[in-house]
């Protein structure tokens, strides 16, 4: 009879901890270079940044969540 | 040309409209029409950015690259911890919490002690934050009077200390219109989120000026940094940092929650848990969206200035200016200014009430007594208590800003306050999360915490300003080496905050789990555990009320709250609280344990938890339960949780059953209804030929001299109607048989074309007496079926005597028709009857219901002939039915399955 | 003049033994053998008192008897119900839609004469 977890709030915490690896070191040493000018690192940081705001908008909008 | 008047102007005109905002979302939510929607309130949240955000993050990463990423990635992935966020907001709804010293105090037994520890912390570690907002203020001011070569002076005072005033005017304004902290502030909100809009589109306007106007786009600036080694390593990052990069993510994934106006934003100005779902996500685009051009301007200020000695931190002002666009500078201003004030308002009016309610209340309550009992009403000088405040840490925050001047102590101090409500995380997180967590632990976590937060960080930054001797720092207090303030036991090689932040992280954690493993809390505490860590599963309405025992006057109690609350407040108040236990007057209800619960909520909303139990324990006699058996009561609780949810499931189980057996019982009792319209049938079905019997045996009995021609004909009906009555006693007694399964069936194989004309021929003399014409199409043997002989020729004689019944004599024609057609024998007993409608087709087959109205034939019929035909054929697997139209005859059709072939 | 009485009824032989015995007793009679030729009959012949089957084809019994209820100028029309289902529902049924008396199948050709006799009087 244990009421389960809020799946919601479920993914939305397992997309921080995945957030926490991707935008700390070692892996935040990986990108290097530049692309169209651009730094990688510059890019990496945003592109990871901007698509687990995404992914947290799809996650906490959807209908029926 | 942008003179210091003109400039004031703006600056006023903005304000003023920034009080018509709050002014409008005060009057909503006044007309209950409140205008705090889940955007409005995930913009609020970017209160988080001030101007260290605003002119700071630029002036960060010409030093340190893209390290000011990390203020805002923490807050992202704090906030995806939405469940945390949620516990928080729930917790405080139900506590009636009114600030994060509140909050702590509350949870470890409403303690005095540690809400006036926490205020003092976040007083000192906020204060030179909101020097450094005025600082900026003033900055911004400076470049544009630089640029313009004006003053403004309004009576000798400077325009920064003017500033600080009307903030404060609009922080009373806004921030103290209700006593009831917990009620929320829509205006000041409203105000806020408005402000969030104007930095960002300020912010972004500089930043693509700057990129796109300034320099050929992002690519272009990049390469161009690229190009000189200087510049170029601000693009790469240095991952010699990396301890330091994590260690700012933690820290300001920590700050997002508890700096005070962060707490007071999210969790005691949420109107609605939902709003948290487009927070989740909106808030950290803000932060991206503000961040996208931090690094651009950085190295486009770095690039134009080059060597020209311009503040990195006026970059946001200076750049535009540089390039003659007055209007965006002043744009940017006005973003600027929205950042300090968005910052100042809310923090003031957050540690205005922390200060009101637990440091000023409790030296008021104890102090003076006497006084506060002498003095009726309270109310308003608990509001004008909250004004002072708001108007002294305004103007200490003046002082700062006046004395730091330039100094690292207000340059570094956005980081320092960071570090110093990081304090507040042990506590708060084991509060929420381990119910073990004591006062004792709490206090030893926080204080380990502040005073290592304090040598280490606060007192080198004074140090470094200048303020006090440097040896602590440089050589260890008292010359000890392993003393030293940045390099505690020899640790070095870290930067002043990660390094700050592990020890005194060390520090509180360690003491917050080691002194409350080997303490033990008080009664109070471990019922506040049980309500805080089981906040979602907390039964308050079985519990609640035996946590509490002890005598208690009503009428103290109101005079408290009308004391603390205001006299027309409290009635208000009452007057709900009292329809809530469904009594029409408070004065009707006896002053039991919810009563007291009732009013020290109302208190604690007021003047905080902690003093809100001194004063309730001030009127009621409570009897101290003790440790054991507040505990006792807690196991009960959740004991009783575990046997609810078990109950629960029980019945359901019971309510499942109960529904299967009322349905039952509805079968049962329709089957009754049916028996009893059965036997009501049967029984006028019988009463009716004995009507005629008994009438007309009466008749001759009591006349022997009636003639020879009526007694006759008296008898002929008697005999017909005895002969009826025998029938139908057979056939229901037939009925009842092969209705209960009980028939006796004897199944052999039947030639059905045999049954058939046997049947025709012990039917001829009734045909012949009516006139009737009978033929048939029958083969000459078989079709055989697995079958009950007499039982066939039952039906099947029904049927003739059915069709000779209703054939008109002379002309009617009977027609027998037998034939096999996929696996069946299929037999047709065909008249040219009147025929029957499409209603009478099916209810002939109901027991006691006769086609037509055949008035002479009526004593044939008995109502039972073609149900028992039925259920003789379906007993034999086929299947018995008319097919018929009114005027087109009818045609009765009955047929039985042919046995398998053997294989 | 003798009283008039019609006797309605689906059942034949039950038509033919009411209608002796209340002949025999000096009454007019007519016969109707279902609900709608009896308000025909009734109509026509201006019976003092009606025998009246409850279970008839067409109109039931208490639907006659509520039909002839309504109509206030034959308030003086005795009813007296017949019916072969003695349940308590349908004999309170009957005197509540204005029957003045409700008689059991099998019914007493004796108690039946006497009391139809009492109630027009001429006992």
């Amino acid at each position: 009879m244990v009421k389960r977890a809020n799946p919601t709030r479920q993914r939305l915490a397992a997309l921080g901890l995945l957030g926490v690896p991707l935008l700390t070191y070692p892996l935040l040493s990986l990108p290097g270079g530049e692309v169209a000018g651009i730094p990688a690192t510059y890019l990496y940081l945003f592109g990871i940044w901007a698509g687990l705001i995404a992914l947290a908008a799809w996650v906490a909008e959807r209908r029926g969540s | 040309m942008l003179s210091g008047w003109f400039i004031a102007i703006v600056a006023t005109a903005y304000l003023g409209l920034l009080f018509a905002v709050a002014r409008f979302g005060d009057a909503r939510a006044d007309a209950g029409k409140s205008i705090i929607s889940a955007n409005v309130y995930a913009l609020s949240l970017a209160v988080y950015c001030t101007s260290w955000t605003f002119y700071g993050s630029v002036g960060r990463a010409t030093s340190g690259g893209l390290s000011f990423l990390t203020i805002y990635l923490g807050p992202t992935l704090m906030l995806l911890c939405v469940g945390v966020i949620i516990k928080m907001i729930r917790i405080s709804k139900a506590q009636r919490i009114t600030s994060i010293a509140d909050f702590i105090a509350s949870r470890y037994g409403k303690s005095q002690l540690l809400a006036g520890m926490v205020t003092v912390i976040a007083v000192i570690g906020v204060v030179p934050y909101i020097a450094l907002q005025l600082k900026a203020m003033a900055a911004s001011v400076d470049v544009l009077l630089d640029h313009s070569g004006s003053s403004v002076e309004v009576w000798g005072l400077d325009s920064t200390f003017l500033m600080a005033v009307v903030l404060a005017f609009f922080s009373i304004l806004f921030g103290t219109r209700h006593l009831d902290a917990t009620e929320r502030h829509e205006g000041m909100v409203a105000a806020v989120a408005f402000e969030s809009v104007v930095k960002i589109v300020a912010f972004m306007a500089v930043g693509l000026f700057v990129t796109y106007g300034m320099y050929g786009g992002l690519g272009d600036l990049f390469l161009r940094a690229a190009e000189s080694p200087e510049l170029g390593r601000l693009l790469q990052l240095d991952s010699s940092r990396a301890g330091t990069w994590t260690a700012l993510i933690v820290l300001s994934g920590l700050a997002i929650i508890f700096l005070p106006r962060q707490f007071q934003i999210i969790v005691v100005e949420n109107v609605d848990e939902s709003h948290l779902k487009r927070a989740v996500w909106l808030f950290p685009l803000y932060l991206l969206l503000i961040n996208i051009f931090v690094l651009p301007l950085a190295l486009g200020g770095l690039l134009h200035f080059g060597g020209q000695g311009v503040n990195p931190d006026t970059f946001v002002l200076t750049l535009p200016l540089a390039r003659g666009a007055e209007a965006l500078a002043l744009l940017a201003f006005i973003g600027g200014l929205s950042a300090a004030t968005g910052m100042v308002i809310v923090e003031t009016i957050a540690l205005s009430t922390m200060v009101c309610n637990d440091l000023v209340m409790p030296i008021l309550l104890r102090s003076t007594g006497k006084f506060v009992e002498k003095r009726n009403d309270l109310s308003g000088l608990l509001i004008g208590i909250r004004r002072a405040a708001i108007a002294l840490i305004l103007l200490l925050g003046y002082i700062y800003f006046r004395a730091a001047g330039e100094a690292y102590a207000l340059v570094g101090i956005g980081l320092i306050s960071f570090a110093a409500v990081a304090q507040f995380a042990p506590a708060m997180f084991g509060g929420m999360y381990w119910k073990q967590g004591t006062r004792a632990g709490a206090v030893a976590g926080l204080l380990s915490g502040f005073v290592v937060w304090l040598y280490t960080l606060l007192l080198p930054s004074f140090a470094k300003s200048g303020w006090m001797p440097s040896g602590f720092v440089e050589n260890g207090l008292f010359g000890i080496g392993w003393l030293k303030a940045q390099a505690l036991f020899g640790l070095s090689g870290l930067d002043e905050i990660s390094h700050c932040l592990w020890w005194s992280m060390l520090a509180n954690i360690g003491a917050y789990v080691a002194v409350s493993l080997n303490s033990r809390p008080d009664a109070v505490e471990a019922s506040q555990a049980e309500r805080f860590v089981d906040v979602f599963r907390f039964d308050a309405r079985n519990t609640e009320a035996r946590l509490w025992r002890g005598k208690a006057s009503p009428d103290a109690l109101v005079q408290l709250l009308e004391r603390f609350l205001g006299a027309a407040r409290a009635r208000q108040q009452l007057a709900t609280y009292a329809s809530s236990r469904r009594a029409t007057d408070w004065r009707s209800l006896p002053a039991d344990a919810d009563f007291v619960q009732f009013a020290e909520a109302e208190l604690a909303g007021a003047i905080g938890s902690a003093s809100a139990r001194v004063m309730v324990a001030s009127v009621a006699q409570e009897e101290d339960l003790g440790l054991e058996e507040v505990l006792d009561i807690l196991d009960e609780a959740t004991q009783v949780r575990a046997h609810s949810r078990e109950l629960e499931a029980k019945q359901q189980e019971l309510e499942a059953a109960t529904a299967e057996l009322r349905e039952a019982n509805e079968r049962l009792r329709e089957l009754d209804r049916m028996k009893d319209d059965f036997i009501s049938t049967v029984t006028h079905e019988l009463r009716t030929p004995l009507t005629s019997i008994r009438a007309l045996s009466e008749m001759l009995h009591e006349d022997p001299r009636l003639e020879l021609a009526a007694r006759t004909r008296f008898l002929s009906i008697i005999v017909n109607e005895a002969e009826r009555l025998t029938r139908l006693i057979n056939q229901i007694l037939d009925m009842a048989k092969l209705e209960s399964g009980r028939a006796e069936w004897t199944t052999g194989e039947v030639d059905l074309g045999e049954v058939a004309r046997e049947s025709m021929a012990s039917v001829e003399q009734l045909f012949r007496e009516k006139d009737v014409a009978l033929s048939g199409d029958i083969p000459e043997s078989g079709p055989v079926v697995l079958a009950d002989r007499d039982r066939l020729t039952q039906v099947m004689i029904n049927l003739l005597s059915n069709a000779v019944k209703f054939v008109p004599g002379g002309e009617g024609k009977v027609h027998v028709k037998l034939g096999t057609a996929a696996g069946l024998v299929r037999v047709e007993v065909r008249d040219n009857g009147p025929g029957l409608t499409a209603e009478e087709s099916s209810v002939i087959f109901e027991k006691f219901r006769q086609g037509g109205n055949t008035m002479t034939d009526k004593p044939q019929g008995t109502g039972l002939g073609l149900p028992i035909s039925r259920q003789i054929v379906e007993y034999f697997g086929g299947n018995l039915w008319v097919e018929s139209a009114p005027g087109a005859g009818a045609n009765f059709i009955f047929t039985v399955p042919l046995p398998a072939p053997e294989e | 003049m003798s009283k008039k009485i019609l006797i309605v009824d689906d059942e034949p032989n039950i038509v033919i033994s009411l209608e002796f015995l209340m002949k025999k007793e000096g009454f007019e009679i007519a016969v109707a053998c279902d609900g709608e030729e009896a308000l025909a009959k009734e109509a026509s012949f201006r019976p003092d008192l009606i025998l009246l089957d409850v279970m008839m084809p067409k109109k039931s019994g208490f639907e006659v008897c509520e039909a002839l209820r309504a109509d206030p100028a034959k308030a003086g029309l005795l009813i007296v119900m017949l019916t072969a289902k003695g349940r308590d529902t349908e004999v309170a049924k009957g005197l509540a839609i204005g029957a003045d008396a409700y008689v059991t199948k099998p019914f007493s050709t004796k108690d039946l004469v006497a009391r139809v006799k009492t109630m027009l009087g001429v006992a």
